[in-house]
């Protein structure tokens, strides 16, 4: 039973997975299918890369961290892409961004973003700022830094302009930015070969620094590399529904409890499972069952905050 | 005098001072040893009424502190844990002086200023006085807080452990100082102690706890003895006298008491 | 002595600065020989001087408002923004706007205290769960905390379509002070009096409860009090001029820096420096993007959460 568990448990998410996904597609359906299906199907394919995305960032951010309470999101990452959005567009005005487009728009912010978090990051987990706590702290800190810094930048821009600007800072899951998604998908594929290379040092880099030296990884390098693939992951997920502070932590610990294995062949497809069924089924839950509609990303903050603090409680106490 | 009536407290099943009675002597010192978890900081603590008690009474000079007034019990009694903590930056003078808050409710006259003067003299703090505590090593830390209590002028002084962090040297002078306040000012002072040796040398009257109970007292001629010592540590320890003080040999241990610690193949 | 003359100074010098700057024209110029009935005049008495005093009383008492807190708590990270109390605040001011949306203010604002001083008990009970040695962790659960709390209070403000008055709770800003709207903080001028008054037992209070008890005082007493006073004064400001982070975190910390804990002798310096820098930021919000105002929450979110990083970077060494 025990050995048999991971499959159980991918077989039985992969059929919830896809049971959310139909019925996201077909639920309370008025008119046309030919129009119902392409605008759902596009609004879908968003769901399905943002969960992806903080999932597998997530996981992965937390095998190089070797810890399981911090997320990149909790970091400050997606606020850090906020600024940049924000700086993005002070720097170049609104005039000039419509004639870039939004593609090119998010390449750049992407190429800015692994930059900027390279460095931030890099010096952060270095070893210079020592514990965890400090570590959340400063992260949790730095998220709030720079969401006041994009506050101040985004009042200094012409009110005017700001209220045409508006839209792209308020993304949510409902005013999904479907406009980049083909640009965000061939990101995500583009980060999914790169690490499907690097896939079975994972297991080895969970075993921690020291370890994963003993058994020969050349540990710096691969913690650099894998910070480029959760910037990137971070980076889509962000541009196309916004910040989700608390999404990533649940789904993952959330997997780690599930999955009955710490291996990543294992962990990772049940937390990008785990994603799909909360963001997608939460989704319709919500919108169908209680008529509540932008309330999903509130909820996610509830819960994942209330975990958040029983996380960090259960392991003080310890 | 502190009277302990029948004295008891259990965290849950758990019984850690079990129905102690016991009266301590006004004026000396009086020295209460046991081995971990036998109850001793525990009955200090609620003594001093910084832990409420399940069941009995503590009176001291006939006051029962559970109805007396906090503040006039701080004018009479004064209690220093072991574990002093602090994130609040005082330097020590501000510190010592809180020691004249009960007096003074928090306005200084003239007269508390030279207590507190007396006090970080007393201690040996006058370089340090306006240094803040986050600055000092553990040690000077904990003989600012000695001070504090010190500077508290009561009758009866209640230390937990008061040797913690001091080296040799500062632990001797330490007990000397508790010495000449019970000499010289007449205090009543009350140590938990670890060290037996120290106890055996300082103390009037040594009380001896174990599982939560008393279970010898006297003075240190007749609780320094190999006899008793084995029966509150369950440790064979040889004593000696030194300088006319019974002092106890208990680095080497002794033959039964390493082959309880070492369990067998079959656990 | 004279030290604290020369920051009055600065404060006063600040607060003139306060009077002249906006987009109405109000020069000291324009003032001398001005009528009763001259439009600089009006300006200064309905808006000026009630914005510049609600400043200094929002600043002063904020600051305070911390400095009792890390007492209570023993814990130098602590304050009205890291303990859940103003996200609670903010949660009373909208569910009394719910169901009882005629209340006058101090009503409202009273109910905003009950929530505050509820939310504050709460973190207090969790952090008593918490070994003490851990600094850390307790800013961090505080703001998690304040996040929960303000989740909640996001998605009943949605249902209900009152999202725009909670945003004006939760953002600072000094814009819309005028006369007759800002004497409530009058009322955490007082609080902060009797927070003087009651030093002694704060700083005894950051001791411990053994120390406390010790020294003859009832500790949960000064807890009490202490936390009512702190709920107020948050509920008062938040009611009045919306949430002003940070301000209680970083003032007392640069103080203690300077001077030490001991509240007889630093609450003084803390609550003239709180002043000064609610001001200081205030007056950066009018002058960054004239003739628009930057919301004094916004100024005070940047400023005060990197000199939060700054205090925690400085003192990493002991604190990992």
């Amino acid at each position: 039973m025990a050995r048999h568990r991971p499959t159980i448990v991918l077989v039985l998410l992969s059929l919830l997975a896809l049971a959310a996904m139909a019925a996201f597609m077909t639920v309370g359906a008025k008119g046309q299918w030919s129009f119902v299906l392409p605008f759902r199907g596009i609004r879908l394919a968003a769901l399905l890369l943002v969960a992806y995305a903080v999932a597998v960032s997530t996981v992965l951010f937390q095998t190089i961290t070797n810890n399981r309470i911090l997320t990149p999101s909790i970091m400050g990452f997606d606020a850090l892409y906020i600024l940049i959005q924000t700086v993005v567009v002070f720097a170049f005005g609104s005039a000039h961004l419509a004639s870039l487009g939004p593609n090119v728009l998010f390449v750049v912010e992407v190429a800015v973003m692994v930059a900027f978090s390279a460095l931030l990051y890099r010096w952060l987990l270095s070893g210079d700022v020592r514990g965890l706590h400090l570590l959340l702290l400063v992260g949790v800190i730095f998220g709030a830094l720079f969401r006041s810094l994009s506050n101040l930048m985004q009042r200094m821009i012409d009110p005017l302009d700001f209220a045409v600007l508006q839209d792209r800072f308020f993304a949510s899951f409902n005013t999904v930015h479907s406009e980049i998604l083909g640009m965000a998908g061939l990101a995500v594929v583009a980060v999914s070969v790169a690490g499907w290379r690097l896939f079975r040092t994972f297991d080895v880099l969970a075993l921690g620094r020291e370890n994963a030296i003993n058994l020969g990884l050349e540990h710096r390098r691969l913690i650099s590399v894998v910070l480029v693939l959760v910037t990137i992951l971070v980076s889509v997920s962000t541009a196309l529904v916004g910040p989700v502070t608390f999404f990533g932590l649940l789904v993952a610990n959330l997997a780690y409890q599930l999955a009955g294995s710490p291996r990543h062949g294992v962990v990772l497809p049940v937390a990008i499972l785990l994603a799909v069924i909360c963001l997608v089924g939460g989704q319709i839950v919500l919108q169908h069952l209680f008529a509540f509609d932008t309330a999903l990303s509130v909820v996610i903050e509830f819960l994942g905050g209330i975990t958040f603090i029983l996380l960090l409680l259960s392991r003080t106490r310890r | 005098m502190i009277e302990i009536e029948n004295v008891s407290k259990a965290y849950g099943r758990s019984v850690v001072v079990d129905g102690v009675t016991l009266t301590l002597p006004s004026r000396g010192i009086t020295s209460i040893i046991g081995p971990n978890g036998a109850g001793k900081s525990t009955l200090l603590s609620m003594v001093s009424r910084l832990l409420p008690m399940d069941r009995g009474h503590v009176r001291v000079d006939g006051l029962d502190i559970a109805d007396a007034a906090s503040d006039v019990l701080a004018r009479r009694l004064s209690i220093l844990r072991q574990d002093n903590s602090i994130s609040v930056r005082l330097t020590v003078r501000e510190l010592v002086t809180f020691g004249r808050y009960p007096h003074s409710k928090g306005r200084p006259t003239a007269a508390d200023r030279e207590h507190v003067e007396r006090a970080l003299g007393y201690l040996g703090l006058d370089g340090l006085a306006d240094r803040f505590l986050d600055e000092l090593s553990g040690g000077q830390r904990q003989r600012a807080f000695v001070a504090m209590v010190l500077c508290q002028d009561t009758d009866y002084m209640l230390l937990d452990e008061p040797l913690n962090n001091l080296d040799m040297k500062h632990a001797v002078s330490m007990m000397q100082l508790l010495r000449g306040a019970a000499d010289e000012f007449g205090k009543t002072v009350v140590l938990v102690l670890h060290d037996i040796n120290f106890a055996s040398c300082y103390s009037d009257h040594i009380v001896a706890m174990r599982d939560g109970r008393v279970i010898h007292q006297g003075s240190p001629e007749a609780l320094i003895r190999p006899d008793v010592l084995a029966e509150i540590y369950d440790l064979d320890i040889a004593v000696e006298t030194i300088g006319g003080r019974p002092i106890g040999i208990y680095y080497l241990g002794s033959g039964s008491a390493r082959r309880q610690q070492m369990p067998g193949p079959n656990g | 002595m004279k030290a604290l003359a020369g920051a009055c100074l600065l404060i006063f010098v600040l607060a003139a600065a306060s009077l002249f700057v906006g987009v109405s024209d109000v020069t000291p110029g324009k003032l001398i020989g001005a009528d009763a009935g001259s439009r600089a005049l009006q300006v200064l008495l309905a808006s000026r001087i009630p914005r510049t005093l609600a400043i200094i009383l929002a600043g002063m008492s904020m600051a305070v408002a911390g400095f009792i807190m890390q007492m209570l708590a023993r814990n130098r990270f602590v304050e009205p923004s890291t303990a859940g109390t103003m996200e609670s605040a903010s949660l009373g001011m909208l569910v009394v706007t719910l169901l009882a949306p005629q209340a006058p203010v101090m009503g409202k604002m009273l109910a905003a205290s009950a929530f505050a001083l509820a939310g504050t008990a709460l973190f207090l009970r969790i952090l008593r769960s918490i070994p003490l040695r851990s600094v850390l962790i307790v800013p961090l659960v505080g703001i998690m905390m304040g996040n929960v709390i303000s989740a909640v209070a996001t998605f009943i403000a949605y249902r209900f379509d009152l999202l725009q008055a909670l945003a004006a709770w939760t953002t600072g800003d000094f814009s819309s002070v005028l006369r007759g709207r800002y004497e409530l903080l009058w009322l955490s001028f007082l609080l902060t009096g009797i927070a003087y008054f009651a030093a002694d037992r704060f700083t005894v209070a950051g001791l411990g409860e053994d120390f406390t008890t010790n020294l003859g005082l009832h500790y949960r007493r000064v807890l009490r009090l202490g936390l009512v006073i702190v709920s107020m004064v948050t509920a008062s400001v938040v009611a009045t001029v919306g949430m002003v982070p940070f301000v209680g975190l970083i003032v007392p910390n640069i103080v203690a820096m300077a001077m030490g804990d001991n509240m007889r002798h630093a609450l003084p310096w803390v609550a003239i420096l709180g002043a000064g820098l609610v001001l200081a930021c205030d007056l950066a919000g009018r002058l960054i993007r004239f003739p628009y105002e930057i919301p004094v929450g916004t100024v005070m979110g940047v400023v005060g959460s990197a000199l939060f990083l700054a205090l925690l970077l400085r003192k990493r060494r002991q604190l990992g």
